[in-house]
């Protein structure tokens, strides 16, 4: 077989792109000498910090989430658009085209809510050779106040008509940038193709506030003792992300290219997006985390995999997730599967124990020494039991023939055992499971046919041989 | 009332001392610490608590290093090992809770349970917060202690947290017996073991020091109090019973380390002989190193595996250079004025088996000092020598024969743990027969009294 020779290059609604790796309109984006610094480093795009009328930004305005050790996992900022004046920003993005013309650059804009205002700053965006224009209807915060950004994305009938009057002067692709904080995505997204967007990008961030410090009891970030709601993304967002691209992408109203945005700091991430429909990908924290270097990797990676794979464009993955992504009443109701414990990898933590005793459905037992099962024994008789009778302990070394040395096997007796009858294939054990395939989760139905809520309540029956949920300890 | 002066404050530290004998184990800091907290998998029914011998609860202290709660997770410490900060420095916890833990079967690195006990406590009295624990309403019962060591100690919080009142009577000035005395500087500093021992008078235990406990002393505890408890430790060090033994030169491993940690013997000359291979040998050897010597051997009349010493003790000495004759006997300490060298006969293995020494192979391993370590008395003499009493209590090769899940002895009103019941094992046991006679004593008063 020959080997494909993939590449990254790729046309989003319009405009050739070298790479699908875009920095989001955001402080990576802030000015040109930055921008042409990410480009070198191997970006293949950047969206402009969005230019407005410039604002003042408060201090401080960002703080974090930090998860067993890991920084920043996920990110709030109180920011606003672009500090600087809307000329110096026009005469960068110039600038840089000038310098870079195979690289996309986007303006990102949000003016006041008035047609002139917009068609004037279309124009003069244009007259810079940016590639195309990215409408925020997203900030969340402070511009929101002001009549514009989330203010607009969150009412549909705006988010319509300001796309229009953009469209009216717009001879490069808009693209609309959409809030996730709304109930439903689809509706601005929907709002916004009625209005003639060229393409939609998603998500702008999530409203968050991240923490309040337990001595002062001030929320972070921390302005003179008070705080703002902040917009969250990072790595914390990408579930969010992924659904609402899921969303946009799988309804034909509001289906247009799409820039996935959210939590990408990797090529596995941006797989995920372009897997589900996604032309192109945006990032912010990753690069504010580690700098614009992190985009080697993102390149190599997913060139790389598409290798593996054997797809040579994006267009060859795009959008394949999109048909397994269905309602929940799709679902196949006879697929039954069991976890399994693999009894040469478990290093007998028992925390899939006490996890399916507390969190689940009370299924793995500790009983693999005794004569008979006991599935009766709770955790808290094990824990009692075990305190009786270690009351007095050997020590290894001395008492017991260098016991405590020889740790290549787990103990028996540390070893859970799974009731299969019982068990309702949750995951939740394997999910706990600190050893990989450790508890491997297996498939146990019986060639019964495929069947779904939808096609069974159709039928009005419940049929026979379709596997009811056990209540256990029966 | 003349204000008291905490234990930790009657010494002067050397900082010469505290400069040769640096910490084995440094400590963590706060953000290492809470990673490797973080690492800890939370076990249910955790094997570390259960190789513990005082069954700490593991995974509930560590978890509460990585939610911050320093305090929490010293008192989840201390209420099962009131010196877990001493036995963080001084146990082998290769053979006990980190031996223990499931990490082993990942292929990975056990958790560093020892040093976040260390930073758990530590935390605990940078804060200047007091023991965590208040002493029981009084209930008019009072205890003695013979022994200020790590059973006795232990004995007396129970005690004390259940309103019984405990008198500890020790020969020596400070308190803490082999904790003070006996552990190499670089694992438990003096300092650190009486700082945690002040957090014990604070629970109102009483002490009396340079107190022998004789036969009368005995009877009148006996009559005085309404148990008495005895953690007293091992007797004196073994002699050779060779030639040349009481020149000056010659010295045991444990006056050695409790002469160098209080600060009476600041250096050793040039050549020194270790004989035996225990821990508390290669310790001895360590120290000699630490405190000038060029050149140190151990001398063990038996081969490397079947020394006592753990491994990685083993693996120590010989990093801090100690070497290490096996299979040699002393037959006599050569010398005039002082030692000047030490004769050994090399030792081999017979047809049937037994250990024969080697004909002419007798040879002098020049030395400027000997220190012996070749196993410590029991106590049996203190207990057979003063008759009546005391000699309701059982003995079993010369340790007294306890429950040990109570600590009673033969006698009922005697309880008893630590080295004198076990023959010498680690503080930590010591700490957990202290614990466990402590609420032996507590039931058996309360079913005799109430
Ligand atoms: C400090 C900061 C400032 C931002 N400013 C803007 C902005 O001016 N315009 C905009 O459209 N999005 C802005 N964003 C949102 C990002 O472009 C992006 O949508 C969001 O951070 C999610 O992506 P990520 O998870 O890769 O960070 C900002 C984000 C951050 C963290
Ligand atoms: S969680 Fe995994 S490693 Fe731990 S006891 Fe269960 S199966 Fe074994
Ligand atoms: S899959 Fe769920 S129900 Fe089955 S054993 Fe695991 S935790 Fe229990
Ligand atoms: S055995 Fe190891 S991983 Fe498990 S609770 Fe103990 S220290 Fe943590």
């Amino acid at each position: 077989m020959s080997r494909p020779n993939p590449t990254l290059e790729t046309t989003f609604c319009g405009i050739r792109c070298l790479n699908p790796f875009w920095l989001a309109s955001a402080p990576p984006t802030n000015c040109g000498e930055q921008i042409m610094r990410a480009f070198d480093a191997g970006w293949g795009g950047a969206v402009w910090k969005t230019i407005g009328e410039p604002i003042t930004n408060v201090s401080s305005r960002y703080s974090s989430i930090d998860w067993e050790g890991r920084r920043m996992m996920g990110f709030n900022n109180i920011e606003l658009i672009s500090d600087r004046p809307i000329e110096v920003n026009l005469q960068e993005i110039a600038e840089v085209k000038r310098r870079y013309p195979k690289h996309v650059v986007i303006a990102s804009l949000m003016v006041e809510s008035k047609r002139e205002t917009w068609h004037d700053i279309v124009q003069r965006a244009e007259d810079t050779g940016a590639d195309g224009l990215e409408l925020n209807f997203g900030c969340p915060h402070g511009m929101s106040e002001r009549g514009m950004g989330s203010a607009v994305g969150q009412v549909p009938e705006y988010c319509e008509q300001i796309t229009g009057w953009v469209k009216e002067k717009a001879r490069t692709p808009v693209i609309v940038k959409l809030t996730p904080n709304i109930s439903d995505i689809r509706i601005p997204a929907r709002a916004a193709k009625r209005g003639g967007a060229d393409a939609l990008s998603a998500i702008n961030t999530i409203n968050s506030i991240t923490g309040i410090d337990l001595d002062t009891f001030q929320p972070s970030p921390n302005v003179d003792g008070k705080s703002s709601h902040g917009g969250y993304c990072g790595p914390a967002v990408k579930p969010i992300a992924l659904n609402m691209v899921q969303q946009v992408q799988s309804d034909p109203a509001s289906a247009l290219p799409l820039s996935g945005i959210g939590g990408i700091g990797s090529w596995r991430d941006a797989a995920e997006f372009i897997l589900l429909g996604c032309g192109t990908v945006q990032v912010c924290t990753a690069a504010m985390h580690y700098g614009y270097r992190i985009v080697e990797d993102m390149q190599d990676g997913l060139l790389g995999w598409m290798a593996e794979k054997g797809f040579s464009t994006l267009d060859d993955f795009r959008g394949l997730s999109l048909p397994n992504v269905v309602e929940w009443k799709q679902l196949n109701l006879n697929y039954q599967i069991v976890a399994r414990i693999h009894e040469d990898l478990c290093i007998g933590c028992q925390l899939c124990y006490t996890a399916c005793w507390d969190g689940a459905h009370q299924c793995i037992h500790l009983d693999r020494n005794l004569p008979v099962p006991d599935t009766t024994r709770t955790p808290s008789m094990v824990e009692a039991n075990s305190a009786r009778h270690i009351s007095t302990t050997p020590i290894p070394k001395l008492d017991a023939g260098d016991l405590g040395r020889t740790n290549a096997v787990t103990p028996l007796e540390r070893i859970p055992r799974v009731d299969e009858h019982h068990c309702v294939g949750c995951n939740l054990c394997s999910l706990v499971c600190p050893v990989e395939n450790c508890i491997s989760m297996e498939r146990i139905d019986k060639d019964l046919p495929f069947e779904s809520w939808e096609e069974r309540t159709a039928k009005g029956v419940i049929p026979p041989g379709a596997r009811e949920v056990m209540s256990t300890n029966t | 009332m003349s204000e008291r002066v905490s234990f930790h404050q009657q010494i002067a530290i050397d900082s010469e001392l505290a400069n040769r004998f640096g910490d084995l184990h440094p400590p963590f800091d706060k953000q290492a610490a809470v990673t490797e907290a973080n690492r800890c998998l939370y076990c249910f029914d955790a094997p570390c608590t259960v190789a513990c011998p005082t069954h700490i609860d593991v995974p509930s202290f560590i978890k509460k290093i990585t939610t911050g709660n320093l305090a929490g997770s010293a008192r989840t410490i201390l209420d099962a090992n009131i010196l877990g900060g001493s036995c963080a420095r001084a146990c082998p916890v290769d053979v006990l809770c980190e031996g223990a833990c499931v990490m082993h079967r990942y292929n990975k690195q056990p958790i560093e349970i020892a040093r976040l006990q260390r930073f758990a406590v530590d935390a605990l009295h940078e804060s200047g917060a007091s023991l965590p624990f208040e002493p029981g309403a009084d209930t008019g019962l009072s205890v003695a202690l013979v022994g200020a060591g790590p059973a006795s100690l232990a004995c007396a919080a129970e005690l004390r947290r259940r309103g019984i009142r405990a008198t500890l009577y020790d020969a020596r000035p400070l308190p803490g017996g082999l904790n003070t005395y006996g552990v190499a500087e670089y694992k438990l500093p003096l300092v650190e073991s009486l700082r945690e021992i002040e957090m014990l008078a604070q629970l109102g235990v009483d002490f009396n020091f340079e107190t022998i406990v004789d036969f009368l002393k005995l009877a009148e505890l006996e009559h005085n109090h309404d148990a008495i408890f005895l953690g007293i430790g091992l007797g004196a060090i073994h002699q050779l019973g060779i030639a040349g033994e009481q020149l000056p030169g010659v010295t045991n491993a444990l006056d050695l380390i409790a002469a160098y940690k209080s600060g009476s013997l600041t250096t050793v000359p040039a050549r020194v002989v270790v004989v035996g291979a225990g821990n508390t040998a290669i310790d001895a050897a360590i120290a000699a190193v630490r405190l000038g010597a060029t050149d140190v051997h151990i001398v063990y009349r038996r081969g490397q595996e079947q020394m006592s010493a753990f491994t990685f003790e083993y693996e120590h000495a010989k990093s801090e250079g100690v070497k290490f004759l096996w299979h040699v006997q002393p037959t006599a300490i050569r010398g005039v004025q002082g030692v000047e060298g030490l004769e050994l006969i090399r030792l081999v293995s017979s047809e049937d088996g037994s250990i024969v020494e080697e004909s002419s192979s007798k040879f002098l391993l020049a030395a400027d000092l000997v220190v012996l370590s070749i196993g410590q008395a029991a106590h049996a003499s203190f207990l057979t020598e003063y008759g009546e009493g005391l000699s309701k209590i059982q003995l079993e090769r010369g340790r007294i024969l306890i429950d040990r899940t109570t600590g009673q002895t033969s006698s009922p009103k005697f309880f008893a743990g630590g080295d004198c019941t076990n023959g010498g094992r680690e503080v930590v046991d010591a700490v957990a027969d202290g614990k466990r006679a402590g609420i032996g004593i507590a039931a058996w008063l309360e079913a005799r009294h109430v």
